[in-house]
């Protein structure tokens, strides 16, 4: 080793020392509890190593099956639709008119809004009695109010709603760096060539904005797997476990019934899930990182 | 039809990223019979008495504190740490540091509860659960990669022929930090400092495993678990997120442009 | 100002060694200039010298001090950046001050030697400016007034003028000569623009792929190329190259060309079958307007510079560039018979110049 690489040592030492004790070693460690049987708050009752017992619970466990069908609607709907809602907004943002930066900085705030804030705030709008929703869809007739995040559907739309509204302004960053990226020649070129607005964004700015449009909706399907706050707020994974998301019912086997060991098997294949889509991610941008000289 | 719908477009995406926050802000100016009105009142009272309750009531200035104390701790010590690494991840030269970066980018990818159980058992054996120390360096560490990835793109931005100016002029290395490396990263710094306090002060999932003491707890876990016999206080809550809420926005506003940069920094240019 | 001397100096990055066991030696106020093509080492060869990176081994000395285990600041050099490098959030004044400031000079002197050291390069009006505020030219003005306010032992230039447009250029390289001059400075100077380096240098090293191809005046450079590298590196347009064998009677014969070179050639090199390669500038292509051709070929392209002509001519498949006088009567597509210069054939076996 060089010793300038030495020196890198130094300076790499302090992050690295917290990342392997918060991030990687807990990461094996629920990989190992995932064989085990074990309380997580009395763990003086040591630990009953039950092979692949607890993955076999968690394959026959309805309720489980339910939440990875359920997360993966979320995940999919919400994606989706943040990255149709992003690429709207992105589209709009770089066009140039008076008080752009004034819409930028409107986009930005349902990001700024702490989740919690943002899901109590929704909560507040599909109230059965009063409720902003209701008024919208009944009007003063009180009599036909419905409270929505009871219903399994409506909760589940309110849930992926709520995650679209908060986070498209996400998507729409990432689409507008990729929409800064396309040189003003190609459109004057198109001009040149006869092409109207239309023929410019089908045969220009969409084809060429694919990358872009990739990468956020990745970015956002890794994003919301993580969706925990919006649940645990807004429906506690009900009615019924209609929205039962795999963070959620990970968090309440561990947390609330202490089952660490089963809880661990949840979270690991919560954990084999992102991991596929971040090597895909890692795929699709970050092979660039490996390269020679990208550091410098 | 550009003229038309231009406009157009703008009101609605203005109305749709605007309109409901902003719902529930009014609701904090209401009266208790404004709140539950039918058909409901646009146009609040402008009393402050949410305001006053939540925090005689239900105690608002004490998770305020908590999450000040918490965030601003992250934020240092984060920003501190992932400088040093964001450093030496622009350069150097050797291999395994760009290894180092790929880890950093898959551990920030993984959800919360793969490694929850752990960090719980971890802090609870050195006695850091329900204290600050626990939560700010469970914060610290879950920062890092955000931090560690927008410094390192700022920092790959500076010429590093710059310093190298400075070494051939008579600068050591310490001074070549200080007197140039650290005031032209100093935009860059505060950049990654602003997203890293947004990350700390609206983080959930952490706070609530690790902060289950009601005099400990931060200002999210505060508003998630905001009490209510029957009824939800939505006053007091309203008033609540709306503090909550005001320093970022205030931020978001301020400083558009820099978060705009940062975010699409870690995004895409990883 | 004093000497440098490098010795053995190598470099490697991983397997490909960058540097192979260089060793040359500017003299004490000599202007050298290090010319190469881009990768050949040049600009890390320069990098070594000030410290900037490591070499594999060897030593340097400036003067009688041996520096090459010293930090760069206490090797007591100046190095102008190709990208100029000056501190973005310092004004020009404070640019210039710095290394002195570091150094703990005092304050009068500081600003005597900013206030002097800007007058000399014509940037009395620009010193509260920030470097963005000022153009190219300027930035090149304040770069080089950060290396020579310190009069420091040696200065490194690492292609300074390649940002600069041409005009500029012209103009910038006549202002370093008359500096050198002026300062009696001893100046180490990369660069892979032949023009730089003809116009400035007492001496030429050319260098490529990590190893000196020829060191020499660039008179003597230009004239009598060491090596196939150098002759075709050095001069625009290119020498035209022919391989051939030359006959009993000192005859070259090529494909589609023939010189007389019998008198060139010395008398160790065998007649008769000996693989030779003949270059010609293009200047020493003249018309045969009668007696024996050398070329005999069809004209393809007429460039007309206004000063020159530049006549691609083709034969048998492959083509020639001569440099012409404007009023050369030559048509494209029309038939023409070149010759050489007298004396003016150079003449290469295995790679190396032989002959005269």
């Amino acid at each position: 080793m060089k010793r300038a690489d030495r020196a890198a040592v130094w300076f790499v030492l302090p992050s690295l020392f917290l990342v392997a004790l918060f991030s990687i070693y807990p990461i094996c460690a629920s990989v190992r509890l995932g064989f085990y049987r074990t309380i997580l708050m009395l763990p003086w009752l040591g630990e009953k190593f039950v092979g692949l017992e607890n993955y076999a619970d968690l394959a026959t466990d309805a309720v489980a099956l339910q939440s990875l069908g359920v997360t993966l609607l979320f995940v999919g709907a919400s994606a989706t639709m943040e990255v149709l809602v992003g690429a709207g907004m992105a589209l709009l943002l770089n066009e140039s008119f008076r008080g752009r930066g004034l819409v930028r900085a409107a986009v930005l705030v349902p990001w700024a809004i702490p989740t919690v804030v943002s899901s109590q705030m929704w909560r507040y709008i599909f109230n059965y009695r009063y409720g902003l929703f209701n008024f919208l869809v009944f009007g003063r007739d009180t009599s036909r109010y419905i409270a929505p995040l009871a219903e399994p559907w409506l909760a589940r739309a309110a849930i992926i709603f709520a995650d679209v509204w908060k986070t498209s302004s996400f998507a729409a960053l990432i689409v507008l760096a990729g929409l800064q990226t396309i040189p003003d020649e190609l459109y004057e070129a198109a001009e040149v060539d006869g092409a109207g607005a239309w023929q410019k964004l089908r045969r220009i700015t969409l084809p060429l904005l694919k990358p872009a449009l990739l990468l956020a909706l990745l970015f956002r399907t890794i994003d919301a797997f993580k969706v925990f706050d919006l649940v645990f707020v807004m429906t506690q994974g009900g009615p019924a476990d209609a929205t039962n998301v795999l963070q959620f019912y990970g968090y309440k086997k561990i947390f609330a019934e202490g089952m660490i060991g089963y809880g661990s098997a949840i979270a690991v294949g919560v954990f084999l899930i992102s991991l596929a889509l971040a090597l895909l991610y890692i795929r699709l941008i970050g092979a660039r990182v490996l390269e020679p000289g990208a550091a410098r | 039809m550009k003229t038309f719908l231009l406009p157009l477009a703008v009101a609605a995406v203005g109305i749709y990223s605007l309109l409901p926050f902003l719902w529930f802000v009014l609701a904090s100016w209401k009266s208790p019979a404004q709140l539950t009105a039918i058909p409901p009142v646009i146009v609040p009272e402008f009393h402050w008495g949410f305001y006053r309750s939540a925090i005689v009531n239900y105690g608002l200035l004490g998770y305020i504190e908590n999450s000040a104390i918490v965030a601003a701790a992250t934020t240092v010590v984060s920003i501190a740490i992932g400088a040093l690494a964001a450093y030496a991840l622009t350069r150097f030269h050797a291999a395994w540091l760009r290894w180092y970066l790929l880890v950093l980018l898959c551990v920030s990818m993984f959800p919360q509860i793969a490694v929850a159980g752990p960090v719980w058992r971890i802090l609870d054996a050195l006695g850091w659960l329900n204290r600050y120390p626990g939560i700010i360096v469970a914060y610290i560490s879950f920062s890092l990669p955000l931090a560690i990835w927008i410094l390192s793109t700022f920092f790959k931005e500076l010429p590093y022929e710059i310093e190298e100016a400075a070494l051939v002029d008579g600068c050591t290395r310490a001074q070549a930090l200080r007197r140039i490396v650290l005031p032209l990263a100093a935009p860059g710094i505060f950049t990654a400092a602003i997203l890293v306090f947004i990350y700390a002060w609206n983080e959930f999932f952490f706070a609530l495993i690790i902060l289950t003491s009601p005099p400990l707890q931060t200002l999210p876990v505060g508003i998630a678990l905001f009490p209510g016999e029957y009824t939800i206080p939505w006053g007091e809550l309203a008033a609540a997120s709306a503090i909550a809420t005001l320093p970022l926005i205030a931020l978001t506003l301020l400083f558009q442009r820099r978060i705009v940069r940062g975010l699409s920094a870690g995004a895409v240019k990883g | 100002m004093a000497s440098l001397t490098v010795q053995n100096i190598s470099k490697s990055f991983g397997q490909a060694g960058v540097i192979k066991n260089l060793s040359f030696e500017v003299r004490d106020g000599e202007f050298c200039v290090l010319l190469g093509p881009s990768g050949c080492g040049k600009t890390t060869l320069l990098r070594i010298i000030a410290g900037l990176e490591e070499a594999s081994g060897g030593t340097i000395v400036i003067g009688d001090r041996r520096v090459d285990t010293l930090a760069p600041r206490d090797r007591d050099l100046a190095f102008v950046f190709q990208t100029y490098a000056l501190y973005p959030h310092l004004t020009v004044a404070e640019n210039l001050a710095f290394t002195l400031e570091v150094r703990g000079a005092a304050r009068a002197e500081i600003r005597r030697r900013v206030d002097e050291t800007a007058k000399t390069l014509g940037l009395d009006g620009l010193l509260a400016r920030k470097p963005r505020e000022l153009s190219g030219g300027q930035r090149q003005r304040v770069a080089v007034g950060r290396a020579i306010i310190r009069h420091p032992k040696l200065f490194l230039f690492d292609e300074p003028l390649s940002n600069l447009d041409a005009a500029l250029r012209g103009e910038m390289r006549g202002e370093l000569a008359r500096l050198h001059k002026r300062l009696g400075a001893t100046i180490l100077y990369v660069t892979h623009d032949q023009a730089e380096a003809m116009t400035l240098a007492d001496k030429i090293i050319v260098l490529d792929r990590g190893a000196i191809q020829q060191t020499g005046a660039p008179a003597e450079i230009y004239h009598a190329p060491a090596n196939l590298f150098v002759a075709g590196f050095v001069g625009s347009p290119r020498m035209n190259f022919a391989e051939g064998a030359v006959n009993g009677a000192g005859l070259f014969i090529g494909e589609d060309c023939r010189f007389d070179v019998s008198e060139m050639l010395p008398d160790n090199v065998k007649r008769g079958d000996t693989p030779l390669t003949i270059g010609i500038r293009p200047e020493d292509l003249t018309i045969a307007a009668d007696g024996p051709a050398a070329i005999e070929g069809r004209v393809e392209i007429v460039e007309d510079l206004g000063s020159d002509k530049f006549v691609h001519v083709a034969s048998a498949g492959r083509g020639w560039v001569a440099r012409m006088a404007p009023e050369a009567p030559l048509k494209p597509g029309g038939a023409v018979r070149l010759r050489a210069a007298d004396g003016k054939l150079h003449i290469f076996h295995s790679g190396r110049r032989i002959g005269r």
